[in-house]
């Protein structure tokens, strides 16, 4: 697995980072003068790819594909997968992404100046089409196998990692690159700005992302590139691959109600259909990463969720948008690496800023602080706009 | 040469350096232009961007069907600046 985040630009930063509980979170002075109500935003620094990759490669990658791209390659590295590998044999990929606002605007704005489209150049529509990520990724590793691009709002990266375990279950595959990626320019987020949805908690831009704390009043946006390698297990055991983990249980449902207000009873089917799928019961999750992205209404319907599927079971529940804010379309693949690194190395890592809970989140056994812990069933939940929700269980391997 | 073609062979080895990633003192008057940029099908549209950008002319792809060297295209844009009706 690969991550390239606000949180840190490798496994061990990020490890780290969410050992600590460190905000990757800042006030963009950029986005006050472009009138954002809140300039609150995750913070990633652009990848210097000149060196990596050749020019015609680089021009057609987008901010997010940029990043999918570096999270791509410490993935390939870890799983031990060589450009030799990848020509022969058949590896798919199946990518989380839902924008690539910043090319568009940047092509309309040519084209209402120039009236002349030529001049828009030959890189843009690469980058302005949704499935941008995997058009690239697929190109720049000379993959062979499934190619495209999973767009569900934030809950892209998640289905992402969903069907990729679906393709491998029933044998379409033997190996896929799954993930999620996520702009984060000033361009990206304006309209969902627009929607009052950011906290504007400016004055402590560490403290402003709370999940499940009362005190919350909205999510921070935020983004970056999460890479997470599925491969069946004949395929991996073959090559002599380190196995970090294996996808046992995939949930999914669509609320069928409104367009952006949560619900209970859909986030529910969704974690009932990933315990069933996993055959296994509630008692058996070492630890749930919320997808609780600090908004009162969100955070209070999955609270009420998990509490009606988990009940009194105690079992450990935390948010890392507390420290990353919500990195979107990413946020499903990116949370499966946070939730990875966290079994890995035998800890939770803390919902920070939780100081005080609410009715709802008062019921269930909120992660306050760093606690080492042996873990070896995950589950993580997405949850998107128009009511798209998933939830993946994964659990340690062991021979 | 005149000197004002040497400022523009100046120029267009600049941009044209800077645009494809390929050091200076690879472009000379008899090289072959594709081969030398690396130029694919797609490189001709930022090669049209980028004349357009620092010479404010338009120029159409099948223009490029006769360069072939770079000293064919100093000549195919000395050629348009020389006839560019003014702005």
């Amino acid at each position: 697995m690969g991550i390239y985040s606000c949180i840190g630009k490798t496994l061990e930063e990020v490890r780290d980072s969410l050992y600590t509980g460190r905000s990757g979170i800042v006030l963009d002075p950029v986005r006050k003068e472009m009138g954002y109500r809140s300039g609150l935003t995750g913070y990633v620094e652009r990848p210097v790819l000149k060196g990596l990759l050749d020019r015609r490669s680089r021009i057609m990658l987008p901010e997010q594909g940029e990043y999918a791209y570096m999270a791509t390659l410490q993935a390939l590295q870890q799983a031990g997968m060589d450009d030799a590998y990848l020509h022969e044999h058949e590896v798919g990929i199946l990518y989380g992404n839902d924008s690539s606002a910043k090319p568009v605007i940047e092509a309309t704005d040519i084209m209402r100046e120039k009236k002349d489209n030529m001049l828009i150049g030959s890189a843009s529509v690469f980058q302005t089409l949704n499935s941008t990520v995997t058009m690239n990724l697929a190109t720049i590793f000379k993959l062979k196998g499934v190619n495209f691009t999973i767009s569900a709002a934030c809950a892209s990266g998640s289905h992402a990692i969903g069907l990729g375990y679906h393709f491998i279950k029933t044998g379409l595959q033997d190996c896929i690159i799954t993930g999620g990626a996520q702009e984060i320019n000033e361009y990206s987020m304006a309209t969902f700005d627009a929607l009052s949805a950011f906290s504007v908690h400016e004055s402590e831009p560490q403290k402003a992302s709370r999940p499940f704390d009362r005190s919350r009043d909205g999510l921070i946006p935020s983004g970056g590139g999460a890479t997470v390698i599925l491969e069946s297990l004949e395929s991996a055991q073959k090559r002599g691959a380190t196995i970090l983990g294996e996808v046992i249980g995939y949930g999914f449902s669509s609320n069928g109600e409104h367009i952006s207000n949560p619900t209970v009873s859909g986030p529910v089917r969704s974690l009932e259909k990933a315990l069933l799928d996993a055959g296994m019961n509630a008692a058996d999750i070492d630890y749930i990463n919320a997808h609780a992205t600090s908004t009162p209404a969100g955070d209070a319907s999955e609270a009420k969720a998990i509490y009606s599927v988990f009940g009194d079971g105690n079992v450990p529940v935390s948010s890392t948008k507390s420290m990353t804010g919500h990195e979107c379309w990413m946020a499903g693949a990116s949370e499966v690496v946070y939730s990875m690194l966290m079994m890995q190395h035998g800890f939770l890592a803390p919902n920070i800023n939780f100081e005080n809970p609410d009715e709802d989140s008062a019921k269930l056994n909120i992660v306050k602080t760093t606690t080492e812990k042996n873990i070896n069933v995950i589950l993580s939940n997405s949850f998107g706009f128009g009511g798209t929700n998933s939830s993946l269980v994964i659990r340690k391997w062991s021979k | 040469m005149k000197q004002n073609e040497a400022a523009i062979i100046e120029k267009i080895n600049h941009f044209l350096s800077e645009e494809f990633e390929v050091e200076k003192d690879k472009i000379t008057p008899g090289g072959n232009i594709k081969e030398v940029l690396e130029l694919d099908s797609l490189d001709y549209i930022d090669l049209v961007v980028v004349i357009e950008n620092n010479f404010s002319f338009k120029v159409k792809p099948e223009d490029f069907a006769g360069i072939t060297t770079f000293r064919d295209f100093y000549d195919y844009v000395i050629t348009r600046l020389s006839t560019k009706e003014p702005a």
